[in-house]
């Protein structure tokens, strides 16, 4: 049986960065126990985005522009925060990556350490022969109560992984994983919020007795000595506590790998996966990397570097993702993106946005791929596709061919900051964007610092929210445009 | 070769309603107050109205669908009543069926009346819709400012128009218009503003502030048409006729295709042209007396001075800022005031539009009254820049 592993992994980290500082000060009238937490920042998702479209995002900076993504065997998407209870949102994530129909979608979540069992999962799909390229997608954007510890402990993010049987940057040596219904948090259906035990408990009788013992065990049956373990992986907001597992397992503590607790936060069941991405981007080759993860139990998987992981680069890595981010230190603009306060949204917020089910499945390679028609014959390319071509003077029938436009190079033509139509983030910046290979689209741009943007300014497509249908509790997505 | 409709028809009578805030009137009353003047300039009865063309658009908070609101309100005597829409262009197109049908000789006499009662909304500004049920999923939750705001950032990027050079033109269009609309007692806004004031107003969609929007108002306009030769049956001198009408549509070229570059009005340009041809004017600088054209905000009235082919491309900002376009300069443009002052109640602004070309034409406009003038031009545009309805009409002395 040939090599499996993983042949590329990215993780995606969205701009914002609230200052905890600003949280803790915010709540220390109601809880001063929290004020020692108040150091550095978490990631903060836009208001658009979710678990799918961070996802999505992760995915296409795995997969790169190129158009062909048909070596894609199937998709595990992990979350402990999907957007649909019930909707594929594998599925949604396939579709806006235009990924084909026959792709296998799975959705993995219910549990803290799901984003490790899809990677589980994938490799198990690879192994088994079923698939030669699995994607694995994992990713939260956990809501938490005003005033938590969980409000400066989460962060949102999201990782994708191509497990693949060649060209292979980390093989896999071994996985295991155990399943005890310890529980040291839940949330139960329709709940916005993990209901939480005590910390001590779970410290002692949860990380500390689960992983060891997942961990001892799996060294056994493979024969490995921890003192191999290079790059020991365990997301866990206890300080010290993986440090102490560590030295339970036989493991070097030095090789503990930093849990980007200070500029990222938790994210939740993505956060294995992009502790991972940010080791691979500074691995040699011939590293024996562990990587762990609890909740409901445990997974463990165990790596080793090739000699490709050498050329391994990701044009944005973690680290240029924690340097790149914008700090926020408005605590009511964390509240309001998260949905936290009543707030007001106007008159103009009351607009219906039921989603015509029928017309976003005629639509769907558009609304979801951003898919355009390129006109057999002239060759014009516009969005969306019609049957009538808007080429001028040749308004030809029937000679659209599908043109997927998420990746094309684009500029704005023309734009505005609108204060007046309803927007979680005022002002309201949309405008016409023009591909520069032909077509445009009169779209939402998000992600948008002051003064960046202008007349021919660089944007890049991002698939994000374009609206939640709060009645119905039905979540729209459409791209938009982030300058560049 | 259609021969067109120059000379065809005459306005036998027109009629407006106050515009503004009508807190205490109904949309029938708004209906009822324009026909009853339109009625009486026209010196007619009722009975003698062959056909009716009704403009409305926003049937929820106002009359409703259907012939039916203006047949009730008016209490016309059974005749027929078409309900036309066509964005912010509704009263134009009302006026156009109206015409057509005396031109074609289907009705002697025919009335055209358009109604918006927007102030039944709850609050300012245009009501937020939805368009179908594609478009919301892939367009903005945008508003009429930021879609007609988009002009300047492509304005500016194609002739090199500083963003301070750019708001201050806007801003001299919106002074312009508040000077015509303090003489005008049917206007909404019957206050002058400063340049000072205009710049100094809150941001709404950038660069656009508060003045350089058009007001939100309710209202109704009318006009009876009929054949030159029954007008003058009717003891009708001094006939003001329809010189030409034209509706240009735009086709999805704006917004699909990348030739098109966002500074200006394609289909204006299309209109404007057929409408000079239909009119027989060739020097339009020249030859147009005075026009009001759809000023929804100051930066659509600036760029259209150029669609209408009355700026050279490019100098709308020069003509502007030269008092071009002032009640004194040589091509009054909103002696009214506009739809900055009159505010827009979309179905009715087309036939007000006519309204005052046609007091002005008959040297019955009172304080804004101007010299002599014999061609008069309106201009109605619906939807938005990328993507629009836009109604050329002029009228004349026959």
């Amino acid at each position: 049986m040939s090599e499996v592993g993983i042949s590329s992994i990215v993780g995606y980290i969205p701009k914002l960065r609230l200052l905890r500082k600003s949280v803790a000060e915010s709540n220390a009238w109601l809880a001063p126990n929290l004020m020692g937490k108040g150091k550095g920042t978490r990631s903060m998702a836009n208001w658009d985005e979710d678990s799918v479209t961070m996802s999505v995002e992760a995915a296409r900076r795995l997969l790169g522009p190129e158009d062909d993504r048909s070596h894609v065997d199937n998709v595990f998407l992990a979350s402990t925060t999907m957007p649909f209870a019930d909707r594929l949102n594998s599925g949604i994530v396939r579709a806006a990556l235009t990924l084909e129909e026959s792709t296998q979608c799975t959705d993995i979540s219910s549990t803290l350490k799901c984003g490790t069992t899809a990677l589980i999962n994938a490799i198990s799909s690879v192994q088994s022969g079923k698939s030669d390229y699995s994607l694995v997608l994992s990713s939260d954007k956990r809501k938490s109560r005003v005033g938590s510890s969980q409000e400066l402990d989460f962060g949102d993010a999201s990782a994708a992984i191509g497990i693949s049987n060649k060209d292979i940057i980390a093989k896999v040596l071994a996985t295991s994983s155990v399943s005890v219904d310890f529980v040291d948090h839940f949330r139960a259906p329709n709940e916005e919020f993990d209901y939480n035990w005590e910390e001590r408990w779970i410290r002692d009788e949860g990380y500390l007795k689960i992983i060891p013992k997942l961990v001892n065990n799996l060294l056994k049956e493979n024969d490995i000595n921890p003192s191999e373990i290079k790059k020991f992986i365990l997301p866990c907001i206890f300080p010290r506590v993986p440090q102490t597992i560590s030295k339970i397992c036989g493991i070097d503590p030095e090789n503990v790998v930093d849990n980007l607790a200070l500029n990222v936060g938790d994210s939740g069941s993505a956060h294995p996966l992009l502790m991972l991405t940010h080791v691979l981007e500074n691995a040699e080759p011939n590293e024996k990397i562990l990587v762990c993860s609890f909740g409901g139990g445990g997974d463990a998987i165990l790596l080793e570097t090739t000699k490709l992981i050498g050329k391994f680069k990701n044009e944005e890595s973690i680290s240029a993702l924690l340097d790149n981010g914008v700090e926020e230190t408005n605590y009511m603009k964390y509240l309001t993106f998260n949905d936290l306060v009543k707030w007001e949204k106007g008159m103009r917020g009351e607009i219906d946005r039921k989603t015509a089910l029928t017309t976003l499945y005629r639509h769907n390679d558009a609304i979801i791929g951003l898919v355009g028609g390129k006109c057999s014959k002239t060759g014009t390319i516009q969005f969306p596709a019609s049957r009538v071509s808007v080429s001028p003077n040749s308004p030809d029938i029937d000679t659209q061919e599908p043109y997927k436009l998420a990746e094309k190079r684009a500029n704005i033509l023309s734009w505005s900051a609108d204060y007046l139509s309803f927007s979680v983030n005022p002002p309201n910046y949309y405008g016409i964007v023009s591909f520069e290979e032909g077509g445009r689209i009169m779209m939402d741009f998000t992600d948008v610092g002051e003064g960046e943007i202008e007349s021919g300014k660089d944007v890049k497509m991002v698939f994000r929210i374009k609206a939640i249908d709060e009645a119905r509790g039905f979540t729209r997505y459409f791209w938009k445009a982030v300058p560049i | 070769m259609a021969s067109g409709i120059k000379d065809k028809v005459a306005i036998l009578g027109m009629g407006c309603s106050k515009f503004g805030e009508r807190w205490d009137t109904s949309p029938d009353d708004l209906m009822v107050e324009a026909y009853i003047e339109a009625l009486d300039d026209a010196g007619i009865e009722p009975n003698q109205l062959d056909a009716a063309w009704f403009s409305h658009h926003i049937d929820d908070i106002g009359a409703g669908k259907g012939g039916t609101p203006m047949s009730i309100a008016l209490r016309l005597p059974n005749i027929s009543v078409t309900r036309v829409e066509n964005y912010c262009a509704s009263g134009s197109e009302a006026f156009r069926g109206a015409v057509y049908a005396v031109a074609a000789g289907a009705a002697d006499i025919a009335i055209a009346l358009g109604m918006e009662k927007l102030k039944d909304t709850g609050y300012g500004g245009l009501p937020a819709t939805n368009y179908g049920t594609f478009g919301p999923q892939i367009g903005p939750s945008g508003s009429a400012p930021g879609n007609f705001a988009q002009l300047a950032s492509a304005y500016r990027a194609k002739h090199g128009v500083s963003a301070e050079d750019m708001k201050r033109a806007i801003a001299h269009v919106s002074v312009k218009s508040h000077a015509n609309g303090a003489k005008n007692p049917k206007a909404h806004l019957q206050k002058e503003v400063t340049e000072e004031q205009v710049l100094n107003a809150p941001m709404i969609a950038e660069p656009l502030g508060l003045f350089d929007c058009c007001g939100v108002s309710d209202g109704a306009a009318a006009a009876i048409v009929t054949t030159p030769e029954i007008a003058k049956s009717l003891g009708k001198d001094n006939l003001i006729s329809v010189k030409a009408l034209q509706l240009s549509v735009s086709n999805g070229l704006e917004s699909h295709h990348n030739t098109w570059d966002g500074s200006y009005f394609h289909t204006v340009r299309i209109a404007a042209k057929k409408a000079y041809a239909e009119a027989g004017i060739t020097k339009p600088r020249e030859e147009v007396s005075m026009m009001e054209v759809h000023d929804c905000f100051s930066v659509t009235e600036l760029v259209t001075m150029e669609d209408l082919f009355i700026s050279e491309e490019g100098q709308a900002v020069k003509d502007v800022m030269d008092g071009f376009y002032d009640a004194d300069g040589p091509v009054p443009c909103q002696i009214d005031g506009g739809l900055k002052c009159f505010g827009h109640p979309i179905g009715a602004s087309g036939l007000r539009m006519l309204y005052e070309m046609y007091l002005q034409l008959q040297g019955r406009a009172d304080k804004r009254q101007l010299k002599n003038p014999s061609i008069g031009l309106t201009h109605n545009l619906g939807g938005q820049p990328a993507n629009n309805v836009c109604s050329v009409a002029i009228i004349g002395s026959l």
